[in-house]
This record gives structure tokens, C-alpha cells and sequence, in this order.
């Protein structure tokens, strides 16, 4: 629906005489572009306006590059700021020098509390910390049960309110670490319940589950596709209870998450860990450049990576790479990888996801049937034809079109393309590791 | 440029990322040992020694209030930046552009886009200048403006005395999906209605036991499979208990999912394949939003509107400040109206959808 923003700086740049520096009116007109994107991309208005101001800045006068079009100069630079703002690579909790280290987890309902807390949990216990879990969110029936649920599979213990008697958050708390003590634990992971920051009660309520625990590491959980309502959050609950970080979460999804940078901007806190997807393990440490690309909607070459990683088989890939090497891919392992890319999801939206590709084919309208003419073209053709195209003669190709129930030209085609492949395939087999970076045609993809 | 040339890049590119992902995750398991990390949720590990805890706890519901909250009265209190905004308009003497920047952030920041707000304020200021209006004049033309997005479209849930009615809720993660159905089935329950609740969330731990716990309390049935269960076969059981139970309503609670998730979707059409084949059944699929939700929201309704038909939205969480106002370019762009409207915790707060209140309310 939205041209990326590299597209629509094209269309500007295109109008004015490339002159070799970058002008206040030029920077004036793309502001307006960057400002769109941003707002888009759900970063919140105000922080968009000082934020393009520092662009504006930092453009003035800027020296164009050689290599790079006056657009690609200013995305750069724009991609920059955004870095800068979003901070370093982190995922360093800070350790108190007494243990236990408390780790509390605030935010919204739905954010991801205790789906983050179970996640960090495993994290810290694969770096050979020896975790407790806190059920401090007595609000949600069974969120307590969903956390045991997750400690059992973690195999991480989890400290919870007795059965009888009253339900105290706070008692909770407390009581969690003598617990931790008992048990020798050197981290305390507390999950709180989520509540809005404009209720007075359950905001009381949480510094006083604050102040029980002490916390090193007041963390707030914020969901990635909040939108302009992320910087109200962020700086309420850093008003009452002060962070110390942010967890972004549910980043596998396709929102552009501008919440990140609202939420760094204005409580200047690090965001220390992402959610990447539904399974435990899917948390890592947070980088900047990913989300700064992401935030702009350039091509996002890690998202496709993540999706690939989610759905192809790794015995099948490794099989392919193999044959790569050698140069023998043949049609059956063609035929294997497009089911595997098919997997990922619409053909149409794997490719947004490629930086520098040409415009033309980034909006080509794809019919998903198409594929499924190819598949079954290569189909109807014998084992000893997918090993070798070479055989397919005059006959054979009339005999694969009807079996298929396409026409000739299209099994043609489809043989001139598997040649093309080919060949790229050789050229780029020839490594033992093929680089990525050599698939990009563009010199900013952000990421590595 | 033809597809088998999209193809051919396609297939070069995965082969070429496969490629990367196995070394990558050849690097991660000899160097972490990721073994034990690597297990899906769905399949608890076989015989973990039972962790240290004590049983889990229940928190009261809080008591129903007595008087059925309006939403007007919850959203009032947060509505002062807004406000602010719109009393100041043309406080300079006339509407100059300042002024209309404003109102087009304000609008911004109640979540409404880029895109819509543009629409919205073109609309605006094409009456405004033909019949030179007025400040005051301008902002009633804005609400008729909204309010004719958002006041369209059938907001009654389809329900038939006497026919079998399934109401299926979906959405993604976190938005308020099971507290809905709780909040949905005390209503019915209370207007005599003989409820079904379809737990068909069994990848999320401990959904079933949090939907389980608002069944036992507002006097609904519970159908449920076992963690990691085959969601299908849930709402398969819970069709086939409605029918035989001569019951008026099931409600059916879907594992939240990403609408990006390719698998995922497919499972949930396949849940509602299972609702179609119950014949003569009402169907309302309701889209679960969380008024928190930013410009995605739009891709979310569409995504889902394609998987399963989805009928009308319920907008959750609008007693907070966030204002929701992404549901104007769902309506405006997909034709899906919001239906209810969740503003608090208990099982009262879940009200019908007021379009003139919900502008009132936007402009208070």
C-alpha cells in the first residue's frame, strides 16, 4: 500500500538536478517525505519533529557521495540518526553486586509480560544463571498457571501466592526472595500484572511491588505495534516507577514499530531484548540498525531470514546448498525450494522484503496461481528429465505441456528459466559459504 | 518481468539464505548447546522434575456494578489533549493553516493515520471553504465527517432464537481475546441464553484453565481439548455439545496468532471450515483490536477479513488513553464496523458501540 521511503525520495530526486551537495531546499522537501514515513511507521508526532530537526541538521550541506544518489544520501542519513537514537546493540541486564538480581516486568495488558518473563527466564538460565520465576500478576485468572506451565518447561522454579489466605502481589514479591535465597537463585524474574498506566490503584500497587523487590532491572514491556499511545505509556510508567529498559515484543509481525523509537526517545532508557516470535527461545538481544531499516520500510533481508529459518526444513536446505556447490542443481531441487519458499507466505510479500530490487518487479501483481503451473509442469516430467533438462526434445516438452495442462511456450519458458538459475547458481556455488551480502544491489540495506 | 523469473530470484535467494540460516545454526548449536531451548511449546518436555511451587491461585472477580457503564463516562477523563486542540481552533480569528496542522496531528495521534486523517480533513476543508465556515462550524463538520465512517455497517451480532449461533473471536496476540468472551458470555448467560465456550487456544499455557475459570463463574459451558490440542478438534467437540445441549450460543476463543503467520492462518480457516459445517448455524467472526494498536491494525483487519470473513471488530481497552482511532481506516477502507467496545476489567465493561458517543467522546 505505502511506497517504501526510498521510492518516494526517488520521485523528488528525480525532479531536482542531482548537484553534487545536498541543499536546505532539497533536505526542506524530503522532510516532509521522512516525516510521512515515519508517522506510518507509528513514531510518535512529537518525537518525529525533533527528530526530523536533527536530520535537517545533519543534511545541511552534506556532501553527496559518489555512489549514492541523492536519495540514498539522505536515507542513509536518516538511517543514521535512527541508529544513533535507538541506541546500541545491548541485551546486558545490569548485575547487582548483592545477589539476587531482580528483574521486574511492567507494562500494558497483552503487552507480553509473561511470555517475556518465561523468555528471559530461558536466557539467562542458558548463560548458567540460576533463575526464579515470580507470579506477581494476580489480576488475569490463571496467568499465574500459564507461568508455572512455562517454568515446568523451562524447568526454572516458579515462586507464587499460596492457595489460601489473601492475594497479594506485593507478599508475593516480598516473600520471592527469601525463596531465592533458600533455593541459592541468583536472578528473580518478577512478572507483574498488566494494567493501564492511567489506573491510580494498580500504578500504587506496582511501586509498592517495587519497592518489596528493589529491582536492578525495571523493565517495560511494549508491544511493537503500539501505536502514538507508546509515549504516554513509556513516560507514566517511568514517572512512577522508574525503568531501567524496554523489552520490544512480537517483532515477527509486519508492523513497522515506530513505538520503538518513541518509547527510546523519550525515556531514554535502553530497549534491551525483542520478542521474535511464539516459541521460548524466540528472544534475543536488540539492534538498532534492524529496527531503524524496519522503521523506514526499507527491504528487510533479516525479517526474510527469520521467516526462512521458521519454515524450511534444514536437512532440505543443506541438501541444496550442497548441490549448489557442486553445480548440480537440478529441477527436483528447484521444485523442492519453491515449496519451501511458498511456505513463507505470499510470493508478493517475500519480495517487498528485498532491498534493491527493481520497482517494476517489487509491484509486479503476482498470481500465487503461477506457481502452481510451474510446480506441476515440473510434475509431469520424469525423474530422469528433472535431472537432466537436456533430454526434454520437441515430444517430451508436448508431452510435460498436456500432462501439466499448460501450453508448450510455458514449459519453454520455465526451462530457460531454470538455465538462468543455473548459471547464477554456479557462479555464486564456486564459496564454501555463500554471502548474503552479495545478494543486495543496493548499497544500504541496513543490517547485517 | 514474468513470475518464473520472480521465481527463479526467488528460488536463488532462498537457497542462498537456507544456506546461511544452517551454517548460522550450525555456529549456535556448537556453541551454545541449544538443545533444550530448541523445544516447541506445543510438546512439554517429557518428565521435568515438578518445579518448586505452590498451587495457583484465582484472583475474585471484582462485583458487577449496578449501573450499565456508558462510554462516554470512560472516555471523557482522557480526552483533554484532544480537546485542548479542538477549542483552539481558529482561537487566531478564522482557521489558518496552523490550525489545521493541529487537528491533523491531533487526529494522528488518536491513531487514525496518515492516509484517513488526509481524507478526512479534505473532506473538511472543501465544505468549509464552500460554505465559509465558521471555527465552530468547522469542527461540527468534522464530526459529521468521522461519524459518517464510522456510523455505517450492521453493529447488531447476528443471533437467532432457536437456530444454533456461533460467535468466532480472533486476532493477535495480547488484545483482549479471552477476557471478551467472558465478558460476552456473562451478558448472555445473564439474558438467559444457554452459552458454550469453545477453548480452541490450546497453544498459549494455561488459556484454557483462564477461560475455564470465567465459565465456571458466569455459569457457561466449557469445551476443551488438551494443551497442544488440535484446535480443530476443539471446535469440532464444542459444535457437536452445542447441538446435542440444544445450546443458543457458542463461544469460540482462538489462540492469538500474527496475521503475517502463513500456518497459523490457515489453521484458523480450518477452525472456521469446522463452525461452517454445522448447517443453518449464525456466524459472527469478530476481529479482537486493541485500541493501543497503531497503523498496523489496518493490516491485521485486512489480513484476517481474507483468512476467515471476519464480520465486525471489538475494540478492547478504551478506558486507557489510547484512543483507537485506526478503527476509522479499518471502517473507512474494509467496511468492518466496530461492534463492542471493551473499557475495564470487569465483566460489565464491555459495551455496544456508540458512533455519535464514540466522536462525542473523541472531541469531549
Amino acid at each position: 500500500m505505502f511506497d517504501s521511503l526510498s521510492d518516494r525520495l526517488d520521485g523528488i530526486f528525480s525532479r531536482l538536478r542531482n548537484r553534487g551537495k545536498l541543499t536546505e531546499r532539497d533536505i526542506d522537501e524530503v522532510a516532509r517525505e521522512i516525516r510521512l514515513a515515519l508517522l506510518e511507521a507509528d513514531v510518535n508526532v512529537k518525537v518525529v519533529k525533533g527528530f526530523i530537526a536533527r536530520v535537517k541538521e545533519r543534511a545541511n550541506g552534506a556532501e553527496v557521495q559518489k555512489s549514492l544518489s541523492p536519495a540514498q544520501q539522505v536515507i542513509k542519513i536518516v538511517h543514521e540518526e535512527l541508529v544513533t537514537t535507538l541506541g546500541g546493540v545491548s541485551g546486558k541486564l545490569s548485575m547487582s553486586p548483592k545477589p539476587p538480581t531482580v528483574v521486574m516486568l511492567c507494562g500494558l495488558q497483552g503487552s507480553g509480560k509473561t511470555t517475556a518473563s518465561a523468555k528471559l527466564a530461558r536466557l539467562l538460565k542458558s548463560q548458567g544463571l540460576q533463575v526464579l520465576l515470580v507470579a506477581a500478576d494476580l489480576q488475569r485468572p490463571a496467568a499465574v498457571e500459564q507461568l508455572r506451565i512455562l517454568g515446568e518447561r523451562l524447568d526454572v522454579p516458579v515462586w507464587s501466592a499460596p492457595d489460601e489466605g489473601p492475594k497479594d502481589p506485593v507478599a508475593v514479591a516480598k516473600s520471592s526472595l527469601d525463596e531465592a535465597a533458600r533455593l541459592g537463585k541468583n536472578i528473580v524474574i518478577v512478572d507483574t500484572a498488566g494494567r493501564l498506566q492511567v489506573d491510580d490503584e494498580l500504578m500504587g500497587e506496582l511501586v509498592r511491588v517495587r519497592d518489596a523487590v528493589r529491582p536492578s532491572n525495571t523493565l517495560l514491556v511494549v508491544d511493537s505495534m503500539t501505536g502514538q499511545e507508546a509515549v504516554n505509556v513509556a513516560v507514566t510508567f517511568d514517572e512512577l516507577v522508574g525503568l531501567d529498559g524496554i523489552v520490544l515484543t512480537k517483532i515477527d509481525g509486519d508492523a513497522r514499530g515506530g513505538a520503538a523509537l518513541s518509547v527510546k526517545e523519550v525515556v531514554g532508557k535502553p530497549i534491551l531484548f525483542v520478542g521474535t516470535g511464539e516459541q521460548l527461545d524466540d528472544f534475543e538481544a536488540f539492534h538498532p540498525d534492524r529496527m531503524a531499516s524496519r522503521i523506514l520500510g526499507m527491504g528487510d533481508v533479516l525479517t526474510l531470514i527469520e521467516k526462512a529459518e521458521e519454515v524450511f526444513d534444514e536437512g532440505v536446505a543443506a541438501k541444496a546448498q550442497e548441490q549448489m556447490a557442486k553445480g548440480q542443481f537440478t529441477l527436483e531441487d528447484f521444485l523442492e525450494q519453491m515449496r519451501q519458499v511458498k511456505k513463507m507466505g505470499p510470493i508478493g510479500n517475500l519480495l517487498k522484503m528485498l532491498p534493491g530490487l527493481p520497482a517494476e518487479m517489487r509491484k509486479a501483481e503476482l498470481d500465487e496461481g503461477e506457481i502452481g503451473r510451474i510446480e506441476a509442469i515440473i510434475c509431469s516430467m520424469t525423474p530422469a528429465e528433472r535431472r537432466d533438462p537436456a533430454l526434454i526434445n520437441g515430444p517430451r516438452r508436448v508431452r510435460i505441456a498436456e500432462g501439466s495442462g499448460t501450453a508448450t511456450s510455458d514449459v519453454n519458458a520455465l526451462l530457460k528459466q531454470f538455465k538462468m538459475v543455473q548459471q547464477m547458481m554456479r557462479s555464486m556455488g564456486g564459496g564454501k559459504r555463500p554471502k548474503l551480502r552479495g545478494m543486495d544491489l543496493s548499497e544500504i540495506t541496513g543490517g547485517k | 518481468m514474468s513470475v518464473a523469473a520472480i521465481v527463479a530470484i526467488l528460488v536463488v535467494l532462498a537457497v542462498v539464505v537456507a544456506a546461511a540460516v544452517v551454517v548460522r545454526k550450525r555456529r549456535l548449536r556448537g556453541a551454545v548447546g541449544k538443545g533444550a531451548g530448541g523445544l516447541p511449546l506445543q510438546t512439554p518436555p517429557p518428565q521435568t522434575p515438578p518445579p518448586q511451587t505452590l498451587p495457583p491461585t484465582f484472583d475474585a472477580p471484582s462485583p458487577a456494578p449496578a449501573a450499565e457503564p456508558r462510554l462516554r463516562d470512560r472516555l471523557g477523563k482522557t480526552r483533554a489533549a484532544f480537546a485542548s486542540v479542538v477549542a483552539g481552533f481558529g482561537s487566531r480569528g478564522g482557521a489558518d493553516s496552523e490550525d489545521w496542522e493541529d487537528l491533523e496531528e491531533a487526529l494522528i495521534l488518536a491513531d487514525v493515520g496518515v492516509a484517513t486523517t488526509s481524507k478526512i480533513l479534505d473532506g473538511v476543508k472543501a465544505k468549509a471553504t464552500n460554505e465559509r465556515a465558521d471555527a465552530e462550524r468547522v469542527l461540527e463538520l468534522l464530526k459529521n465527517e468521522i461519524l459518517s465512517i464510522v456510523a455505517t455497517g450492521d453493529r447488531d451480532l447476528a443471533y437467532e432464537q432457536g437456530a444454533l449461533n456461533v460467535w468466532m473471536f480472533v486476532g493477535v496476540n495480547g488484545v483482549g481475546k479471552t477476557t471478551t468472551i467472558a465478558k460476552l458470555a456473562a451478558r448472555e448467560v445473564k439474558s438467559g441464553r444457554n452459552v458454550v465456550m469453545a477453548a480452541a487456544d490450546t497453544f498459549r499455557a494455561a488459556a484454557a484453565e483462564q477461560l475455564a475459570h470465567w465459565a465456571e463463574l458466569v455459569g457457561a459451558d466449557l469445551v476443551r481439548g488438551q494443551d497442544g490440542a488440535d484446535p480443530g478438534s476443539v471446535v469440532f467437540d464444542a459444535m457437536n455439545a452445542a447441538v446435542h445441549r440444544g445450546a443458543d450460543l457458542v463461544l469460540v476463543d482462538t489462540a492469538g496468532r500474527l496475521h503475517t503467520k502463513v500456518n497459523l492462518m490457515e489453521e484458523l480457516k480450518k477452525l472456521r471450515r469446522i463452525v461452517d459445517r454445522t448447517p443453518g448455524a449464525q456466524k459472527e467472526v469478530l476481529l479482537v483490536l486493541d485500541a493501543s494498536t497503531g497503523q498496523n491494525g489496518l493490516a491485521q483487519a485486512r489480513q484476517f477479513a481474507d483468512a476467515v470473513e471476519v464480520t465486525g471488530v471489538v475494540l478492547t481497552k478504551l478506558d486507557g488513553t489510547a484512543k483507537g482511532g485506526i478503527v476509522l481506516a479499518i471502517q473507512a477502507e474494509l467496511g468492518l464496523p466496530v461492534k463492542l467496545v471493551g473499557i475495564g476489567e470487569t465483566a460489565d465493561d464491555l459495551v455496544a458501540f456508540d458512533p455519535a458517543e464514540f466522536v462525542d467522546a473523541l472531541f469531549a
